[in-house]
């Protein structure tokens, strides 16, 4: 049987979205590779509901390695775990979320191994003539696609970009098998050890939303998000800014889109008093639809925008709010 | 103390165009610089030199060109720089790039005994993997701090600082020795001082080829390298689409825009645009 492991990345009890998205990817993959299963690995300790969603997710087999010391991510404890399953499972194919933790965790894991790895793929294919699995990923700030394999090094490794793959909604009457995992770790020296964990102050759903409405400069300050949170909010989407608007203080860096910022691919992206210099577009040009408000009809921002309106956005945002909400009422009706 | 800061020349990413005639990335007339996260790892080591009286080796593996990074490093107001280049390290994937970065290390650990800190940028702009700092972490056995924001304090045999995670910032306590890759976050680097930018001006870097660092050219480069490209595409330009003139009323234009919007298929997959194509649910 090939394998094709799926690491599960957990942030507290739950399994971050991204080790949905690469299973629902691996079973895929699976069913164009003969004979091959999808096996996820869970570390920790209970975690026996991640492992049994893993199944409904997509995973034939859940590898789980129960153990105090791995409750919370410690990058050389979970590298030594990793590399000696590898060993003694060896898998074909193992695939990790491209989060800075499962970066620095995979780059940690191939170089032990010495084999290849692909860093942050937005494609994911099997060649059925070579079997072998095409990773596709943006290079040069995303000007450049670039496919790449590993013929001859096992396992082939990738880590992929959250948000790209679709996951499977859960089946719970898909079957699998959870395999417990006796692992006792070997005594280490302590190369890093966790002193305190400080979550975001703000929390945006920036890389998940399927609507973000953005503001830049154009926007005036920080009142001016009021307006373009409440369409976000009534389109279910999350808001979004350019530095500038960062920079000026008005909203917080969370919030930044663009090459120093987030990149982006919601179905819809409203941008609202951005000019659409570079290193914004760069950010959000895999967005499905993209629509531009801008006063100045030569903004380069409508050069990429699918629907762009030359307007003043104090206008224009509440305009479009409330004839959203017209039509809502009425289709209540 | 001593430290190495691996710096990376690459691409003005910002000045990149494409060619759409032959769809060919343009890199003619393209100015290459040191990769804007390597510029955070260089002003930490200019303030280890000040404060911790470091002895800084700067490192890159590149072509000949690469010098001019070096020389750029130097400004800092750091000890001596290298460049790592030779044929059999051309075409290297990361895996080959953290082999030849070990190597070269070694070779400095030869010259000024046990190195303590290993500085990168947290990732390049043109391969953009983030994968060299882990790499060469796992290669020399050291402990590995990941996206570094801040440091609290340094002592003789442990670091204390904060990193980026996704889930929010983490403090840690870090071996040395230790390897460190450092975010934008951490620092704003500093303008050169006149005698610094002099002394870089008249700087010769080290160079080194693979007989220096006893590299294994089968480790190295593109026989080193277990990936392979095989393709690369550019993604199909975005054309600007359709413009409501400025001369509409806003709630004219509110109303052309939500009608140009029922023209895409995809907006079904928004909840709150349903109403526009009749789905009730
Ligand atoms: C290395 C580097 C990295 C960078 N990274 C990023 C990044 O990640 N993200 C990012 O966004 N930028 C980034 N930038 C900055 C980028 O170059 C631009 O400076 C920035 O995006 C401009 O933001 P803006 O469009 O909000 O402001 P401006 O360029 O000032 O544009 C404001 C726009 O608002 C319009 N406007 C004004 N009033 C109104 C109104 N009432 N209604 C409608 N429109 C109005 C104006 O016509 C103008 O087009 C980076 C720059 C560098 C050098
Ligand atoms: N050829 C190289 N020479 C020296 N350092 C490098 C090289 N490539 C990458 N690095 C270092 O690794 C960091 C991350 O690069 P990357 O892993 O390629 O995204 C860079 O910021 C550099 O510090």
């Amino acid at each position: 049987m090939r394998k094709i492991f799926v690491f599960v990345e957990r942030v507290d009890g739950e399994a971050h979205p991204v080790s949905w998205e690469l299973l629902g990817k691996a079973r895929e993959l699976a069913n164009n590779l003969e004979e091959s299963e999808v096996w996820a690995i869970v570390l920790g300790k209970e975690c026996e509901n991640v492992c049994k969603e893993a199944i409904s997710r997509g995973a034939d087999k859940v590898l789980y390695v129960k153990n105090d010391q791995l409750v919370e991510y410690v990058n050389y404890k979970y590298k030594k775990v990793l590399v000696d399953i590898v060993r003694k499972y060896e898998p074909e194919i193992f695939l990790i979320g491209a989060t800075l933790e499962g970066r620095e965790l995979a780059g940690m894991v191939a170089t032990e191994l010495e084999t290849g790895l692909t860093a942050d793929c937005t494609g994911l294919d099997i060649l059925p003539d070579k079997k072998l699995l095409a990773m596709t990923r943006p290079t040069f700030g995303g000007n450049l696609m670039a496919t790449i394999m590993c013929p001859e090094h096992r396992p082939q490794m990738a880590t992929v970009r959250p948000g790209v793959m679709r996951e499977l909604p859960p089946d719970p009457n898909r079957k699998g098998e959870v395999i417990v995992e006796e692992y006792s770790i070997p005594e280490m020296e302590k190369f890093i050890e966790i002193l305190e964990a400080v979550p975001l102050s703000v929390k945006s759903n920036l890389a998940y939303a399927p609507v973000v409405v953005a503001g830049g400069k154009g926007v005036g300050g920080p009142e001016g998000f009021e307006k373009l949170r409440e369409l976000a909010n009534l389109l279910g989407g999350e808001i979004g800014a350019s530095r500038a608007a960062v920079k000026a203080g008005w909203i917080s860096d969370e919030y930044q889109v663009g090459q120093t910022g987030k990149t982006i691919h919601p179905v819809l992206y409203i941008a609202c008093g951005i000019s659409g210099a570079i290193q914004h577009v760069v950010g959000i040009k895999e967005s499905e639809i993209i629509v531009a408000i801008n006063t100045d009809e030569n903004a380069p921002i409508f050069d990429v925008a699918d629907i762009g309106i030359v307007g003043d956005l104090h206008a224009v945002v509440p305009a479009i709010t409330s004839k959203l909400k017209a039509m809502k009422g009425e289709v209540r009706k | 103390m001593n430290v190495v800061v691996l710096i990376k020349q690459v691409p003005d990413t910002t000045n990149v165009r494409i060619d759409r005639k032959t769809n060919n990335l343009v890199r003619e007339g393209v100015p290459s610089v040191i990769n804007p996260d390597c510029m955070h790892a260089l002003e930490l080591a200019a303030q280890l030199k000040e404060k911790h009286n470091a002895t800084v080796y700067v490192i890159t593996m590149g072509p000949p060109q690469a010098i001019n990074a070096l020389k750029d490093a130097i400004s800092f107001g750091l000890d001596e720089a290298v460049l790592l280049s030779d044929r059999a390290f051309a075409g290297a994937d990361t895996l080959a790039t953290t082999y030849t970065l070990y190597k070269g290390i070694k070779k400095i650990e030869e010259k000024i005994g046990k190195i303590d800190i290993v500085l990168a940028g947290r990732q390049a702009a043109d391969g953009d993997t983030g994968q060299v700092g882990p790499g060469v972490a796992t290669r020399l056995g050291y402990s590995l701090a990941a996206y570094v924001t801040s440091i609290e304090k340094i002592e003789k045999d442990e670091i204390i600082l904060t990193r980026r995670l996704d889930r929010g910032y983490e403090k840690v306590r870090v071996k040395i020795p230790c390897v460190l890759t450092v975010t934008p976050e951490l620092n704003e680097p500093r303008y050169a001082s006149l005698p610094n930018l002099i002394r870089s001006l008249r700087y010769q870097p080290i160079v080194w080829n693979k007989d220096d660092i006893n590299a294994d050219p089968k480790k190295a480069g593109f026989f080193g390298s277990p990936t392979r490209v095989v393709n690369t595409n550019i993604p199909p330009a975005r054309k600007g689409g359709d413009i409501i003139s400025k001369n509409e009323s806003p709630e004219i234009a509110a109303q052309k825009l939500l009608d140009e919007l029922k023209k895409f298929e995809s907006i079904r997959l928004i909840e709150g645009l349903r109403v526009l194509v009749g789905d009730k649910k």
